[in-house]
């Protein structure tokens, strides 16, 4: 069968072709994604990444759907690789290497994914890790929403680091790394129906960085988790349970933002609830904890630290909050989706 | 039920407002309290104003509570 | 935040507590009529910080809460007319109707948009002229002018596909009615502050007057809701029975007249379905012919089947504060906040929905 060499057509928007491993498809992985992620084990370009590391290994994977995929303060691309290292340094992990997969919907901006790709880069250049290996596929128009992503990745774990949601002891005191809810608001105000302005943007951060210096003032970090879906009631119930011990907190001591806490007034949200994906919960032993602290105020992404919170024996499994007003009341996981309400 | 914030009006254009709630703002009407005028807390419900808020009436209930309270003005 | 958190202040709470505990001897209940106030009494655990004399019970205050399956029912087949896209607040989303709720239809296809507000639903109108905006009408005083704003709206932008379903209800008429029905008996009444806000807090005069029950207009912070039940504890020690607002900052005694001209203007009053409690006359707002034709009502045929209601739930007793949550044989197990059957349970103001979700800590 003669080989016909046609000119690459030259569009402005994602085809069908450009995922189903022709020359479109090869021009995309070539141009789109290899020459700006370049390293060496992403350009072999064989099936799978191979490399050696010795040790514990943290291994964890992602999926991004979020809408709109630009938002102040991010993209899904940042999201993406961010999320992933994240879940990674939650266990105390280095990490290391990342696979990133994007589904397309057929006709999306080709301009668009160059700006995600670099976000991609620009992430995984702060946040120290390598893009191994990739995939992408393109649906028809009306399958996917404008773009999903994947990332799955792999980290070390050092020695005598064992973090587990498993590990909290009554005493211990909770720290959070930041204010809540500013991911949540950033990109609540960007939906249609909603539209508020703000100059507020997303915390989206890599925090291995944060993690590392915290695991400097001590190995004995008992749990790290970041309050993604489902916000800082929902993770904290999640390490309740986990741990089969009490959490109580103090309202006044969660720091948060004037913009999200007006948000939350106007659209009557609970700011408990709200996504963060830059900010982390730590728990740790008492004896450590204002050392813990201390360090972690004087790292960029950990400036406005607080403890909020101590670890009890007694209602194991439920967390408690101490209101402004002085009394007390269960605070619940999220059921389902906090949508805005008027009532 | 009926979930009313208090916004403070930054600026007017015609029958709508550029409304400020701790640091986020919105565009909002004022069809139901043409008499707001900028600098007014205004009580805000689903985009509308619905009334204007009494500062003065704010700051005497506050001062009634501290009385409760036995702590005297200005001392916390 | 100004005006906000001044009023969460916990050691003028606890001033106020004092002198509620000083001066209640009588056992007494008292009926916190609205949505909202239930929220705020179970999210700052108002309830435990009363003395024993004090009992608080819940009212049919949610307009979310009263709206009749057959009424949901209605909105949800719009939503399945092609062509047609609903608007509604968030808060409707997941109400479960006979069948379904919004959020399924949009699942199935439908076209179903949340709004903060009806100035969004409008902007919707005017950016799909070639489909036909629908605004779910769900709210009481508070909520109702905001819906006659933007049917006079859609009139001055000439917008011909812009309509509202109005589900739209005034509260001193179920206030009768459940006071007439003798089923429940309260020494005190928390009046709704924002619809006092609309109506004047003069609207409530007649609950003194005629049933010689004491009133007072509360706002939505915690030192608001106390300030309200030490007003109320010192007209019962008393023995008075007078209207009082509590929230000066808000209301003041005729109301907000614009907003009320507005709805004569748009609205007329007739005859409403409240869930469990049933039709009750004058309680709706129903919008006038002169603006027929922004009344989804009058421009589409929308056929339903008979509704149904859950089994076994109690969300209509619980709504006339004859039964509390607890009383629910479904609460807690088959009824949750991740699987409501009714819709106290879903609705974020439902009387079920703050005793599951701020409860009693053990300790």
């Amino acid at each position: 069968m003669p080989i016909t060499f046609m000119e690459t057509p030259v569009t402005d928007k994602i085809l069908l072709a450009h995922g189903s491993g022709g020359r479109l498809a090869y021009d995309l992985i070539e141009n789109g994604f290899l020459k700006p992620l370049h390293n060496p084990l992403l350009a072999k370009l064989d099936d799978s990444a191979v490399f050696d590391i010795g040790g514990r290994l943290a291994f964890t994977t992602d999926s991004y759907v979020v809408s709109p995929i630009f938002f102040p303060g991010g993209d899904i691309g940042k999201l993406s690789v961010c999320g992933t290292v994240n879940d990674l340094s939650m266990c105390g992990a280095t990490p290391l290497y990342l696979s990133v997969a994007f589904i397309i919907e057929e006709g999306f901006s080709k301009n668009d994914l160059e700006k995600i790709v670099e976000s991609i880069r620009r992430a995984a250049k702060e946040a120290d890790v390598t893009i191994v290996t990739g995939d992408t596929k393109v649906v028809n128009r009306g399958c996917a929403d404008r773009l999903f992503i994947n990332t799955a990745g792999i980290g070390l774990i050092p020695a005598g680091v064992n973090i587990s949601g498993g590990n909290a002891r009554p005493g211990d005191r909770i720290i959070i790394s930041g204010p809540i809810g500013d991911h949540a608001i950033a990109v609540l105000g960007r939906r249609e129906g909603l539209s508020f302005s703000t100059s507020l943007a997303s915390d989206c951060a890599p925090l291995n960085g944060l993690v590392a210096a915290m695991l400097e003032v001590s190995r004995d970090i008992h749990c790290l988790r970041d309050p993604t879906r489902g916000g800082l009631a929902t993770t904290l119930n999640e390490l309740a349970r986990q741990s089969q011990v009490g959490i109580r907190i103090e309202e006044d001591s969660i720091p948060i933002r004037d913009e999200v806490f007006g948000a939350c007034e106007m659209l009557g949200l609970d700011p408990l609830y709200l996504a963060c994906e830059g900010r982390l919960i730590a728990i740790v032993p008492l004896e450590v904890a204002y050392a813990m602290l201390a360090v972690m105020r004087r790292h960029p992404y950990g400036k406005a630290a607080a403890i909020i919170g101590e670890v009890e024996a007694k209602h194991s499994g439920t967390v408690v909050m101490k209101t402004t007003m002085g009394s007390t009341r269960i605070v619940d996981m999220l059921v389902g989706e906090a949508l805005p309400r008027i009532c | 039920m009926c979930l009313a914030i208090p916004a403070l009006i930054k600026s007017i254009a015609g029958q709508e407002a550029e409304a400020e709630i701790g640091g986020i703002s919105r565009r909002i009407s004022l069809v139901l309290t043409p008499e707001a005028q900028v600098g007014d807390y205004v009580l805000l419900h689903a985009g509308y104003a619905i009334s204007t808020i009494d500062q003065a009436a704010a700051g005497e209930t506050l001062k009634i509570f501290r009385e409760i309270a036995g702590i005297a003005e200005g001392w916390e | 935040m100004k005006l906000t958190s001044e009023f969460r202040n916990s050691k003028l709470a606890g001033g106020l507590l004092d002198q509620i505990r000083r001066h209640s001897r009588r056992h007494v209940r008292l009926m916190e009529f609205c949505g909202g106030h239930t929220v705020t009494v179970f999210r700052y655990g108002i309830r435990k910080l009363l003395p024993s004399t004090i009992s608080m019970v819940s009212g049919p205050g949610c307009p979310i809460c009263v709206t009749a399956n057959a009424d949901l029912d209605k909105a949800i087949a719009l939503a399945h007319i092609p062509g047609v896209i609903i608007t509604t607040f968030g808060d409707m989303m997941k109400i479960p109707g006979s069948n379904s709720s919004l959020q399924e239809a949009k699942g199935e296809g439908a076209d179903v948009r949340m709004v903060y507000s009806t100035m969004d639903a409008l902007a919707i109108a005017a950016e799909n002229p070639s489909k036909s905006v629908v605004f779910l009408g769900i709210g009481f005083e508070t909520t109702a002018p905001t819906v006659a704003a933007s049917i006079i709206q859609a009139e001055n932008l000439g917008l011909k596909n812009y309509h509202v379903l109005s589900l739209l209800k005034v509260c001193p008429p179920v206030i009768h009615a459940l006071l007439d029905s003798g089923q429940v008996q309260l020494q005190g009444l928390i009046c709704p502050g924002h619809v006092s806000a609309v109506t004047g807090f003069l609207a409530w005069e007649f609950i003194a007057r005629e049933y010689g029950i004491p009133c007072l207009v509360s706002g939505f912070e915690p030192l608001d809701i106390l300030q309200a039940i030490a007003c109320l504890v010192a007209q019962i020690e008393k023995g008075e029975a007078h209207v009082e607002s509590a929230y000066r900052r808000a209301v003041r005694p005729e109301g907000n007249i614009w907003a009320q001209n507005l709805l004569k203007q748009v609205f007329e009053p007739a005859s409403a379905n409240w869930r469990a409690i049933g039709a009750v006359p004058d309680s709706g707002l129903k919008i006038r012919k002169e603006y027929a034709q922004y009344d989804a009502q009058t421009k589409f045929e929308i056929k339903t089947a008979p509704p149904l209601e859950p089994k076994g739930c109690r969300c209509g007793d619980i709504l006339r504060g004859v039964k509390t949550p607890a009383d629910c044989p479904l609460f807690g197990n088959v009824c949750a906040p991740q699987s409501a059957v009714g819709p106290c349970m879903v609705s974020s103001e439902g009387t079920c929905h703050a005793y599951y979700l701020y409860g009693d800590p053990s300790d």
